[in-house]
């Protein structure tokens, strides 16, 4: 009975699945007209641009838990910090939009190093639970102090951008800017992510770090110091995501709130996996998009988590999750 | 053999090491002649790895001292004291398990900056454990057990220590790979001059392969001496080597042992 409950489980979540990925082949076989069909990939395109940013956050908050098994609940927040400090460079002190986007991702990769030092690495040694409270604690304290902040404030700031808040034309698929944007800079990030912890030494011990803690301080790593840069990285990275986040969500203190799409991205590629967190990030912006528009407007809130359960019921690990079994 | 302190590369003195409230290290004194290679002796649980840990600064003791070239180095950061030229090969061969070989050594070398030596010290790991050099590519959790052993050996070697210190690399190993792996230690030893500090429950290969040993039992030397005396020594056999006939051997170790603490 439970055999067969399990099997129609299965089912149900892969066809739901199916659905989302339905439409070019229903086009193929004539079923759907070209209009319809490209209706649907609008839809794609800026599901791939939301997600990207989703896919930003979440890999943030892999990078920090892979090296430190800590579970950075406050990574909304600290991108709600870059998107503030972008505000302030860009807007405020009139910079040059590359420029201050750069500083504001420097900004906030030392506010990540802040909180590694002065408040995560007296918790060493402490319960994982009692680690992942004080990032809570912080995010809240991040919220309230940034409300506090003269010219900051509660209210909601666009930041002023050098291209239109306009769309472009990709044979019938129109494009924003802004999604534009945030796919090549999420693309020409990732690649220089990738190149960086492949090639750089720094990149490699970082690595070294995360797999085993003991061998690297054996090795004479500076593991604790490695940890803070880790924040560091992440925390600019999130800076940045958190500037491509303002066109569509303004700057706000609640604009952290995204990290409630980047929890379930990280899971479903496998919590742990970088590339996994990239691929659910996009997933979920797909299907957030998807379903918006041809289910109820409701359903997007929930979106995420419909699909990561209908995800983990075909694979519980995740996409690109791997099934730890403990050597001997 | 007798010992002459002046010219130990690595002197402990005393040390007390504790778990909390439990002593783990109740006041071993130990000396590393420069050059030579010197086995400490001891069942699981002696306090084998903890002396290891305590000397690389990764626990800290509550007494004694610690002296590595005459200078005290006693609950030193542990990347001060590879920087010194103390190197571990810790137990159970702790590889970072998702870099490949050639990346694995490369963190061995994370505090050199000569790019020359680094190279050079490479190939000559991989003269010494031509297998790796097969494998430079390959993701070193992907090694067989004998393979990673032989990696973590290499990798320790990359900062170019003065003493190479070795938790219980026998562990796990067929005897036939163990004798190989032994051998080269040793050639690694006489060949490099790197003086060789070795822990070890397999008391036949150490005492077989070093030149001093130590007996540890219970967080304390109970026994030292040249490796051929202790060969000889008749608790050393009936104990450690397995020797003397079954008959008086339990009556006897619960005496010995009563003596020994
Ligand atoms: N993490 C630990 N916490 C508490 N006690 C420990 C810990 N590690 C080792 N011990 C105790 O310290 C003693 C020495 O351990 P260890 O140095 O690992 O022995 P060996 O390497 O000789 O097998 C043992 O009695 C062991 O139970
Ligand atoms: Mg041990």
């Amino acid at each position: 009975m439970d055999k067969a409950f399990e099997v129609l489980w299965r089912i149900i979540a892969g066809a739901s699945l199916v659905a989302f990925v339905s439409p070019p082949f229903l086009f193929l076989f004539g079923v759907i007209d070209s209009s319809a069909l490209m209706l649907y990939l609008q839809q794609v395109v800026s599901g791939v641009a939301n997600g990207c940013v989703y896919a930003l956050v979440a890999l943030g908050i892999v990078l920090i838990y892979k090296a430190t098994e800590t579970i950075n609940f406050a990574q909304g927040e600290i991108l709600m910090i870059g998107a503030f400090l972008a505000f302030t460079f860009i807007n405020i002190l009139g910079m040059n939009f590359w420029l201050g986007a750069l500083l504001a991702a420097g900004g906030t990769a030392l506010v990540g190093m802040g909180v590694d030092r002065i408040i995560i690495r007296p918790m060493v040694g402490q319960p994982a639970f009692a680690i992942v409270m004080v990032t809570i604690g912080f995010g809240f304290v991040a919220r309230s102090a940034v409300s506090m902040v003269p010219g900051w404030g509660t209210d909601s700031y666009a930041i002023e951008r050098p291209f239109a808040a306009d769309v472009f034309t990709w044979g019938e698929i129109a494009i924003s800017y802004d999604h534009a944007m945030i796919v090549a800079t999420t693309v020409v990030l990732c690649a220089a992510l990738f190149l960086f912890f492949r090639y750089t030494k720094l990149g490699i011990a970082m690595q070294a770090s995360s797999q085993n803690q003991l061998a690297a301080y054996y090795m004479g790593i500076p593991v604790r110091q490695i940890f803070t840069l880790i924040w560091g990285l992440s925390a600019g990275v999130a800076g940045l995501a958190g500037l491509m986040l303002a066109p569509f969500t303004f700057v706000h203190t609640n604009m952290g709130m995204v990290v409630f799409r980047a929890f379930p991205a990280a899971v479903l590629g496998g919590f742990g996996s970088i590339p996994g967190a990239i691929v659910g990030g996009i997933i979920i912006g797909i299907v957030e998009s998807l379903s918006g528009f041809y289910l109820d407007e409701g359903i997007k809130n929930v979106a995420a988590y419909v699909v990561l359960l209908l995800v983990l019921v075909l694979k519980p690990e995740g996409i690109f999750g791997v099934v730890h079994r403990k050597k001997v | 053999m007798a010992k002459d302190k002046s010219d130990a590369i690595l002197s402990v003195r005393n040390i007390e090491t504790f778990y909390g409230p439990i002593m783990a290290i109740r006041g071993v004194s130990l000396d590393v002649k420069k050059g030579s290679m010197v086995t400490v002796l001891g069942a699981n649980g002696a306090g084998k790895s903890t002396i290891l840990k305590t000397i690389s600064g990764i626990m800290d003791t509550q007494k004694g001292t610690v002296t590595f070239e005459g200078k005290n180095i006693t609950n030193m950061d542990p990347a001060r004291v590879v920087k010194r030229g103390i190197s571990q090969v810790p137990e159970g061969r702790e590889v970072f398990p998702l870099l490949t070989v050639a990346e694995n050594l490369k963190m061995g070398a994370y505090l050199r900056h000569d790019r020359a030596g680094i190279h050079q010290d490479l190939e000559m790991c991989y003269d010494y454990f031509p297998v790796l050099r097969e494998r430079a590519g390959q993701i070193a959790g992907q090694l067989s057990g004998g393979q990673q052993q032989m990696l973590a050996i290499s990798r320790a070697l990359m900062s170019r220590p003065k003493l190479l210190a070795l938790d219980e690399p026998s562990l796990g190993l067929s005897p036939l790979l163990v004798r190989e792996i032994f051998a080269i230690i040793r050639r690694i030893n006489k060949e490099q001059g790197v003086t060789v500090l070795l822990v070890e429950q397999n008391a036949n290969i150490a005492l077989h392969t070093a030149d001093y040993g130590y007996v540890l039992e219970v967080g304390r030397i109970v026994l030292e001496g040249a490796c051929a005396d202790l060969l000889e020594n008749d608790d050393v056999k009936e104990f450690y080597l397995g020797l003397k006939d079954h008959g008086v051997r339990g009556k006897r170790r619960w005496k010995k042992r009563k003596v020994w603490r």
